[in-house]
């Protein structure tokens, strides 16, 4: 309110003219920009577009590896393997992550009593680490039901379940150690300083904070996880990636193959969002202050 | 508070535009103007190629060259090395070669897994023998010759499972069985046998073997002189249960594989069909594979 010339004026706000001018300029800025982004977009397109069907093989190509009548053959052998791949990641990834917290916690804990724990964690870590997962696969899947033990299972996909949790284990158990290292000192000893006991400490205080930080690497191997769920397959169990193989090489057709690829990134795409939405989240609670 | 200058937005400026505009058409007309590589040669329909001994167009001229996988096992091939000529598919490879007029020091052998031989684009063989079945849908991907192999399916089971007292089909229904991935083997499991569990499906028949002795399958469906040659040399605790009746009109065949329209596919059937028709053929079964009139068969 203000009184000038015995008139009341509303104090309405009115941009001035440079506003709006600047406004209109950025407007433009922006659709042009957009409009050049578009075009060379499509221009790209369309490059890639004429040298894929200016190829000289690409009529035989497209019949191999983009063929409808056997994507249709493919498509339900392919989900049906891909139930197995489900429960293998549900299952191994579950117990991926306990063990490989355990592993972490017994690698960083501190006191000269628990060398021979946190001698064993690194020395596991390293191996598995190690170990190419195929190879690892093959010894747990055949060598195990070689040794005859009784009351040991000879199920292919429960052993391959278990080599899958070995190796991914190890990698896991690194990306948490690295997050509780990456917890300053500082939060420990003030945690300590309050006087809760360093099993406290680590529970309440440096475990959330490590935990939060690796959500994405371990999303990461997760999603990695899920893609290897195919390789039990060698001791004869039928998952997505297989049952496009055995189409494939019954038909002499790639097409299943790629049936099977694009569902599994229809899979991984969902998950991949997902670990963008928890990070941003995570850095929007960072930049308001809050606890990391 | 704001800065008091702020970052120049990024535009496109005319110059950037009209490069990446010219690079464009480049790109277009190095396209559409490039020459089509050839194709591999295309006999031409109606004049017969010609199949002069040692005169034909090779991938290698003056060689022919020959795919099979690796490991190349017995007793198709022995020792691991499909160039000795010893094996049946060796034998029959290097004849066919010999009619061809291609001698033992001008056939060339490569490498090539299962999974490529039905690779679309061009092929570094001439023909491919890996024990590959004839079929309607494969050959809309690959050209085959005649057949040079009547192929029989055989069932083999350790000697102490309930599976090698098995003797007819319906018998196999509530077996555990197991099968190579691309082989006949498992259609017939799965269209002939039709098991009430679902058969394991193996990369390669060592895991199979391997399964079969760890008792993770309880029995494996392969072709009849691969189960005489793993029970009587490899798995002596397996036998054979018995061998399955050919079924469909004209059988089941082994035959050579050769790039689509390959110009080279008639004079390779010419030369299969006269190994068939004066014996040749008989003589290397005989040779070097197990009789198989022994083995009961299963209905």
């Amino acid at each position: 309110m203000e009184k000038t010339d015995g008139v009341v004026v509303e104090d309405v706000y009115v941009p001035s003219a440079r506003r709006l001018e600047r406004e209109r300029h950025r407007r433009a800025r922006t659709r042009r920009a957009t409009a050049v982004a578009a075009l060379s977009t499509l221009a790209t397109a369309a490059v890639l577009y004429l040298v894929v069907t200016n190829s000289p093989g690409w009529p035989r190509t497209r019949e191999t590896f983009f063929s409808a009548e056997y994507a249709r053959d493919a498509l339900p052998e392919v989900i049906d393997g891909l139930w197995l791949n489900l429960r293998l990641l549900v299952v191994c990834g579950a117990a991926v992550l306990v063990i490989g917290m355990l592993l972490a916690v017994a690698r960083t804990l501190r006191g000269p009593v628990f060398f021979p724990l946190r001698a064993l964690a690194a020395a596991y870590t390293d191996f598995f680490r190690g170990l190419p997962l195929i190879i690892c696969l093959l010894l747990v899947v055949f060598g195990v039901p070689a040794l005859r033990l009784a009351g040991v299972t000879t199920d292919p996909v429960l052993l391959g379940g278990a080599a899958l949790t070995l190796t991914y284990s190890a990698y896991v158990a690194e990306v948490f150690r690295a997050g509780i290292e990456s917890v300053h000192p500082s939060q420990r000893a003030a945690a300590r300083s309050l006087g809760l006991s360093n099993g406290q400490a680590l529970r309440f205080v440096v475990l959330p904070q490590a935990v939060r930080r690796v959500v994405p690497p371990l999303l990461n191997d997760l999603v990695s996880l899920q893609k290897d769920t195919g390789l039990v397959s060698i001791a004869g169990a039928v998952d997505a990636v297989y049952a496009a193989q055995i189409i494939a090489s019954k038909e002499f057709n790639y097409t299943p193959y790629v049936v099977a690829g694009l569902v599994f990134v229809a899979l991984t795409i969902p998950m991949t969002r997902f670990t963008d939405w928890v990070t941003a989240r995570m850095d929007r609670r960072r930049a308001q202050g809050g606890t990391t | 508070m704001r800065p008091a200058t702020r970052p120049r937005r990024r535009t496109t400026s005319p110059a950037q535009f009209a490069t990446f505009a010219a690079l464009t058409v480049t790109a277009v007309a190095a396209v559409t103007g490039c020459a089509p590589q050839p194709e591999s040669p295309v006999a031409a329909p109606g004049a017969s190629a010609s199949c002069a001994p040692g005169k034909l167009s090779t991938e290698v001229p003056g060689k022919l060259t020959i795919g099979t996988d690796k490991p190349a096992y017995a007793p198709w091939f022995e020792d691991d090395d499909p160039a000795n000529g010893k094996g049946f598919e060796s034998a029959v490879a290097h004849a066919v070669a010999k009619k061809l007029g291609y001698g033992k020091d001008e056939v060339v052998w490569q490498t090539v897994p299962f999974n490529t031989a039905f690779a679309p684009g061009e092929k570094k063989f001439d023909f491919d023998i890996n024990q590959i079945s004839i079929s309607d849908s494969r050959k809309k991907a690959v050209s085959f010759s005649s057949g040079y192999y009547d192929v029989r399916q055989a069932v083999i089971a350790l000697k102490s499972s309930k599976a090698a007292k098995v003797t007819t089909l319906a018998g196999l229904k509530d077996v555990k069985l197991g099968a190579q991935v691309g082989s006949t083997s498992l259609d017939v499991v799965n269209d002939v046998i039709r098991p009430g569990q679902r058969p394991a499906v193996f990369q390669k028949n060592d895991f199979a073997k391997t399964a079969l002795k760890n008792g993770q399958v309880e029995a494996i469906v392969l072709d009849l002189p691969t189960a005489f040659y793993i029970t009587s040399a490899e798995v002596p605790e397996a036998k054979i249960v018995g061998q399955l009746e050919n079924t469909g009109g004209a059988g089941e065949q082994f035959g050579l594989v050769l790039d689509k329209d390959s110009g080279l596919t008639s004079c390779v059937t010419g030369a299969v069909d006269a190994l068939r028709a004066d014996g040749t053929l008989a003589g290397l079964e005989k040779r070097w594979l197990s009789e198989a009139a022994d083995a009961p068969v299963l209905k």
